[in-house]
């Protein structure tokens, strides 16, 4: 009988997500591009919402997206229409997007240097908090029309985002949801959470939130200036 | 979630340590999941059979330490266990919580021939 032997591995199971996702950071790193990654579940707006800020911040900094989707180029068709540079990247059977198509996307788009790269991952709270892309942060969106506890019921989404945009606020005086409340949920969940309430479609918030891409913006692209003027 | 994508991120890395180790049956493989990994177990025990078939992986046995969770409170400037995210400290009943332990996902060992 032949001999069994032990190997000790030790290998992350998502090492090779985590090794892309290193080679697209030190990308958009060398290029001073700003890279976020959108979660949240269908139909909290996000498309919508990020359309609008495209349309605030296109006049003044360089833009792309990559959208995440199952099927369909419906919405890199939207992201189009306001003059963006788009790259449809549909995900098939899978349910999120990984480092290594976000590299491709990165490759054919021909994304600027010290632009924001707005990744829109596919609508789903669960599976791509674990995948990293190489973004600089997650930013999760919860829509009003969703329940309060959305933050309890998938943790996992909200601890690895830095920022919650709590969308559709101008639909609160016809709701019974408990904005508070949510906020709340939120830092039970991720005590450090930057938390932004906006309307896409009235426009509340919004300011403070594309002010808040400008100042990281700069901050990408300052690490940019420093790196050349240390060589 | 995602444990079909897991599975075969494991099956290539068995293979990989198949050709660098040069084995090529796998009688076990030993995985640590932690309880805030997102993974649940039963499904992954699902896709593992699925995915590893025509692998060296197939019909190995599949181990799964589970790791508990535990996280810094910074109050009580102590570690402690807890069950989920959102749980307060069990002594102090606060939120300030730093998660510590728990989101492991990696394979340990491969018991091989």
């Amino acid at each position: 009988m032949s001999q069994t032997r032990l190997i000790q591995l030790e290998a992350d199971i998502l090492g090779k997500n985590d090794r892309y996702a290193a080679v697209n950071r030190g990308v958009f790193a060398g290029k001073g591009v700003l890279a976020l990654n959108l979660v949240s579940s269908p139909g909290s707006g996000k498309t919508t919402l990020l359309c609008k800020t495209l349309e605030m911040l296109k006049d003044r900094l360089p833009l792309a997206v990559i959208e995440g989707d199952q099927q369909t180029t419906n919405d890199a068709d939207r992201i189009r229409e306001t003059g963006v540079k788009a790259i449809q990247v549909n995900t098939g059977k899978g349910c999120h997007l990984d480092a290594h198509m976000v590299g491709h996307a990165v490759e054919s788009l021909g994304v600027e240097d010290c632009s924001i790269l707005f990744i829109e991952n596919v609508g789903n709270l669960v599976c791509p908090a674990g995948f990293d892309l190489g973004e600089a942060h997650k930013v999760a969106i919860l829509s009003v029309t969703e329940g309060e506890d959305k933050p309890l019921k998938y943790p996992d989404m909200f601890a690895a985002s830095d920022i919650a945009l709590v969308n559709k606020v101008d639909l609160l005086p016809h709701l019974d949801f408990d904005i508070d409340l949510a906020e709340a949920n939120l830092r039970r969940v991720n005590p450090k959470i930057r938390i932004l309430r906006v309307s896409a479609r009235s426009g509340e918030g919004m300011e403070r939130w594309t002010a808040w891409l400008r100042g990281a913006a700069q901050m990408a692209r300052s690490s940019l200036t420093d790196a050349e003027a240390a060589e | 979630m995602h444990e079909m994508s897991l599975c075969e991120n494991i099956r290539s890395i068995i293979e990989d340590s198949a050709r660098t180790s040069g084995f090529t049956k796998v009688e076990r493989v030993a995985l640590e999941v932690g309880a805030f990994s997102g993974v649940e177990v039963e499904a992954l025990r699902f896709g593992f059979d699925v995915v590893m078939k025509g692998s060296p992986a197939e019909a190995a046995k599949l181990e799964i330490h589970e790791v508990p969770a535990s996280a810094w409170c910074m109050p009580c400037a102590a570690n402690v266990g807890i069950q989920q995210r959102y749980d307060p400290c069990p002594a102090c009943g606060s939120f300030q919580l730093q998660v510590t332990g728990g989101e492991e996902l990696k394979i340990k060992e491969l018991e091989v021939v």
